[in-house]
């Protein structure tokens, strides 16, 4: 019993140094938002006179307005024909057990580990070849194709445990492939769907490389991709430079806090699957 | 194409479904010929093209030059290639062993608050770091481990005032300070992927070895461990690749330098492609890393299917 309590209370003690070493960088950013701009401001301190304009100065530097638009485009185009897209294909190689599928669904997993940089060099070729070089068809484009394996996988995952009668019942009343889809298997695969959208509108909105190698113009980027060009052109003004990154990762953050349960289900299974 | 005989099990019944099947299998497979067609055009033909680059010696403008595997050899011999890779695997200390050993302590220190309500604030907040860019993360860190930044202030704090230094800007610590970036990134995520594998023991498990006379460290031996193979392969997984394969926070936070140390893959092959125009090289290293990654994940896949079969 009075082990059992200490546990707990190392393990409180624990859990609460963990939160302080993981929200540390967030403070220090504040605090040093908050300090005269042009400025070197030592550690955390609390700052005489609080420059709150400077949060208002950054969101007119990075112009947060087209870049959040932007973003917001690049998302749209992205995460709905992903999720369709991966649905569609993780339907047929999970549930209809097509002949010669197995090597469809090995040849979508060998690209589960690709990383980024191993295509970037020919992907620029070829946008620029397709004339879609500094337009957000070139993240749009490619990154539906590199978010193909996860998305299949992910949904075969699910439709591989639907029960095959459910099928049978339904092409007894004369559905078709796609109105079986349509009509039964999407509505049913919901909980799957949505996760999956909230990891696509993930890794779409921190995207990076893409963004600073096939796009120039930062107000056409992710907002992950215009913060790197923030931080090259006011990387010596610190207090600014951490107002505007603070802004710039204030979206997710609203929208994680908004849907966390969901977040932390989907990041958890996610890494589970991947 | 091998045929599989995927209505095999159901061949007593086969001959009077056939033509629905075989049509069917054409429906299906416009279901998969969309995200085939992305995949392809996006994913695998720049992959067989990286390759292709990979023999050539081009600076991505004017003709060029058939040099067989003399990229490769490059990519072996010459210190600043290799290097890049050598760190990529010393990243792996930082980005893999620290975040799992870390986070198997900590989950199983945790585990019986575990449905507390401060852990579950706690569920929030450790997953911020996996929510922002990790972009950001680096501004924020590249700040903290400044000469003038927190982390010096607190080692000045408990009496270190010695060890103070620009972390990311001396040739010795810049390195592991970048690491240590990455294992903040991902030891909330390890933390509570192994937590949620701990919450599936069965807890009699645990009784028994106490009945037994099991200490807290022989249960963790025999007990948690074992039972958590599959979420500490994931873990080590997800790392080990965001380990090789990182880039966002070291294009942040040093741009590969002091001098060479931090120098990645990722960032060498963005180097050498866009800025010194080495096409040819710059692919060599592309497929060396995409192997690399691939001959790491495989192993770990094997190893947990293993335990479960």
């Amino acid at each position: 019993m009075i082990t059992a309590r200490r546990e707990a209370w190392t393990g409180r003690l624990l859990l609460i140094l963990m939160m302080a070493v993981t929200l540390l960088p967030f403070v220090s950013l504040f605090v040093t938002a908050l300090h005269p701009s042009g400025t070197y401001p030592a550690g955390l301190a609390w700052p005489g006179d609080p420059q709150w304009g400077n949060f208002l100065r950054a969101f007119e530097a990075a112009n947060m307005g087209a870049l959040l638009w932007s973003s917001v485009l690049i998302v749209l185009g992205v995460v709905p024909l992903s999720i369709l897209l991966g649905t569609m294909a993780g339907f047929a190689l999970g549930h209809l057990r097509l002949v010669g599928g197995r090597v469809v669904f090995l040849l979508f997993v060998l690209g589960l580990t690709l990383p980024f940089e191993g295509i970037i060099t020919p992907l620029y070729y070829q946008i620029r070849d397709m004339g879609l070089l500094n337009t957000r068809w070139a993240i749009i484009l490619p990154l539906i194709g590199l978010f193909m394996p996860f998305s299949v996988f992910w949904m075969r995952a699910h439709f591989v445990n639907m029960p095959g009668e459910l099928s049978e019942s339904a092409r007894m009343d004369g559905a078709n492939v796609w109105q079986l889809f349509r009509r039964i298997h999407v509505p049913l695969a919901m909980p799957a769907i949505s996760s999956l959208g909230i990891l696509l509108f993930l890794w779409t909105w921190n995207q990076f490389l893409l963004a600073i190698v096939l796009v120039d113009d930062p107000a056409k980027r992710t907002m992950s991709g215009a913060l790197g060009a923030f931080q090259g052109q006011w990387g010596t003004d610190i207090p600014l430079l951490c107002a505007g990154s603070l802004l710039i990762l204030t979206p997710t953050l609203v929208i994680f806090l908004i849907f966390q349960r969901h977040f932390v289900k989907a990041l958890l299974q996610g890494s589970l699957k991947g | 194409m091998t045929a599989h005989p995927a209505g095999g099990r159901s061949a007593h019944r086969r001959p009077a479904r056939s033509r629905p099947r075989r049509a069917r299998g054409l429906a299906g497979w416009l279901f998969v010929l969309p995200a085939l067609a992305f995949y392809a055009v996006f994913v695998l033909r720049p992959v067989t093209l990286t390759f292709q680059y990979s023999l050539y010696d081009w600076n991505g403008i004017g003709a060029s030059t058939w040099v067989g595997l003399a990229n490769y050899g490059k990519v072996f011999t010459e210190p600043d290639l290799f290097d890049s890779l050598v760190n990529a695997f010393q990243l792996i200390v930082f980005f893999s062993a620290v975040p799992v050993v870390l986070g198997l302590a900590i989950a199983a220190t945790i585990r019986r608050i575990a449905a507390s309500r401060l852990a579950l604030v706690a569920r929030t907040v450790l997953f911020l770091p996996q929510v922002i860019p990790l972009v950001a993360a680096g501004i924020a860190w590249s700040w903290l481990l400044a000469s003038t930044g927190v982390v010096n202030q607190l080692l000045t704090l408990v009496g270190l005032g010695g060890v103070t230094r620009a972390w990311l800007g001396d040739f010795a610590t810049a390195l592991p300070a970048v690491g240590m970036i990455g294992a903040w990134v991902l030891l909330g995520l390890c933390t509570l992927l192994l937590l949620a594998g701990m919450s599936k023991i069965d807890p009699a498990l645990y009784e028994a070895a106490r009945l037994d006379g099991a200490g807290p460290w022989r249960e963790f031996v025999s007990i948690t461990v074992p039972s958590l193979r599959q979420e500490i392969a994931v873990c080590v997984t997800v790392t080990v690749i965001a380990a090789l394969a990182s880039f966002d926070i070291i294009y942040i936070a040093t741009q590969g330098g002091p001098g060479n140390t931090t120098m990645v893959p990722g960032l060498q092959i963005f180097y050498l492609a866009f800025s010194e125009r080495e096409v040819g090289t710059a692919s060599a290293l592309a497929m060396v890393l995409m192997l690399l990654v691939i001959a790491c994940a495989l192993p770990i896949q094997w190893f947990a299917k293993d335990g479960n079969k």
